[in-house]
């Protein structure tokens, strides 16, 4: 599975089993400070994530 | 997850709406706001939004437009490279696809220097820029009915938690949803003075407003953000603390206004002092913006900044 995460430009390949939840846990991400899109639209957290899966993780606080 | 109105799938949770009930609430949630307080008489108001270029600015000048209100946008360049000009640039394209009036004022050009050129002296940088963002609003912003900014719920409950974290009493002179109407001022408010960033996030990405700026280089030195990792945590564990945090703070505010005019049928002389801490009913001999002393801390720094 393919993680983009925005705020810093990361990108990497994970394996990964399981909910955006429980990934954003394993990344120690706030779910309260993202929003996260798979493969180009946006998902609830209780979503079951798939190896093929592009998970874009985006950040909601700016400087305004 | 299913949508709380309808069997599509949710895109958002808490509430859980799918797409098209997600913009419908959105848009109702800041219909609310401005018809509860009062914020916009009618559609033939005038009205200022204060845009960066950024989400919250960006959605908002959309959802007053899409609404049929006659907004304008006026945007301050502090002069932060890397940061602001990108988001700028956004903003430029983005009025001109909607067809709305831009008027762009720099510090550069306003003040004398960039906020990059005063970051070395003043760390950090967040209070000068602040005073002087606000400066320049008021300035260029007299023939508008109101100035709406984009302020929201997550902005709200840090300034209160701020506020007493630091026992500063500035309670009432900028925060609430929108400031009084005193004259010669414009008034400002505050739409979505009930709408959760990550709501407003997901708004403007369902709307293919697709705003991917970094957070201003010069935030995470401020309070601010130490103040905000933190609400965000008790936040994920306890959903609705920051409305709490905001409608305890009006309703307090509420309190005291009672108090205050209870206090003045009883005593008129204590009112009076206790009105003018209150309220900065003075203006600056220099620029004519409201302030407590004979010249504003705009000007004050200004000058500052120029000897
Ligand atoms: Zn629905
Ligand atoms: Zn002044």
């Amino acid at each position: 599975m393919k993680i983009i995460i925005e705020r810093t430009k990361e990108e990497k390949e994970l394996d990964f089993k399981g909910t955006i939840e429980e990934l954003l846990q394993k990344l120690k991400i706030n779910k309260e400070e993202v929003i996260v899109a798979r493969n180009g639209a946006l998902v609830t957290l209780d979503t079951e994530l798939s190896s093929e899966d592009e998970i874009k993780i985006l950040s909601v606080i700016s400087g305004g | 997850m299913n949508c709380d109105k309808c069997k599509e799938n949710a895109i958002y949770q808490d509430p859980n709406l799918c797409k098209k009930h997600f913009i419908e609430y959105f848009e109702q949630k800041t219909i609310n706001t401005i018809k509860k307080f009062g914020m916009i008489k009618n559609k033939q108001e005038k009205i200022c939004v204060a845009a960066s270029g950024g989400k919250d600015s960006v959605a908002l000048l959309f959802v007053l437009h899409k609404k049929g209100f006659n907004v304008e946008a006026l945007a301050i360049d502090e002069g932060i490279k890397g940061y602001r000009d990108r988001s700028l640039e956004f903003l430029q394209e983005f009025c001109k696809k909607h067809k709305i009036n831009l008027k762009i004022k720099s510090y550069k050009k306003e003040i004398g220097k960039t906020i990059d050129q005063l970051s070395k002296k003043y760390s950090p940088a967040c209070n000068v820029c602040g005073t002087f963002r606000r400066y320049l609003l008021d300035q260029h912003s007299k023939e508008y009915k109101k100035i709406a900014t984009g302020h929201n719920l997550d902005d709200e409950a840090q300034a209160v938690m701020m506020n007493i974290l630091k026992a500063q009493t500035s309670l009432f002179a900028r925060q609430g949803p929108m400031t009084k109407d005193i004259d010669g001022f414009t008034q400002k408010i505050k739409p979505f003075y009930f709408i959760k960033e990550k709501e407003i996030m997901t708004y403007a990405f369902l709307l293919g407003l697709n705003i991917d700026f970094e957070e201003c280089p010069y935030a995470p030195l401020s309070f601010r953000s130490y103040v905000r990792d933190w609400i965000n945590k008790e936040e994920k564990e306890n959903q609705g603390t920051k409305l709490n945090i905001v409608t305890h703070y009006l309703k307090l505010r509420e309190d005291m206004q009672d108090n205050i005019q209870k206090i003045e049928t009883k005593e008129n002389k204590f009112s009076k002092v206790v009105k003018d801490a209150l309220q900065p009913i003075k203006k600056c001999h220099e620029c004519g913006s409201p302030c407590s002393g004979l010249i504003c801390k705009a000007c004050k720094l200004k000058e500052e900044i120029n000897a």
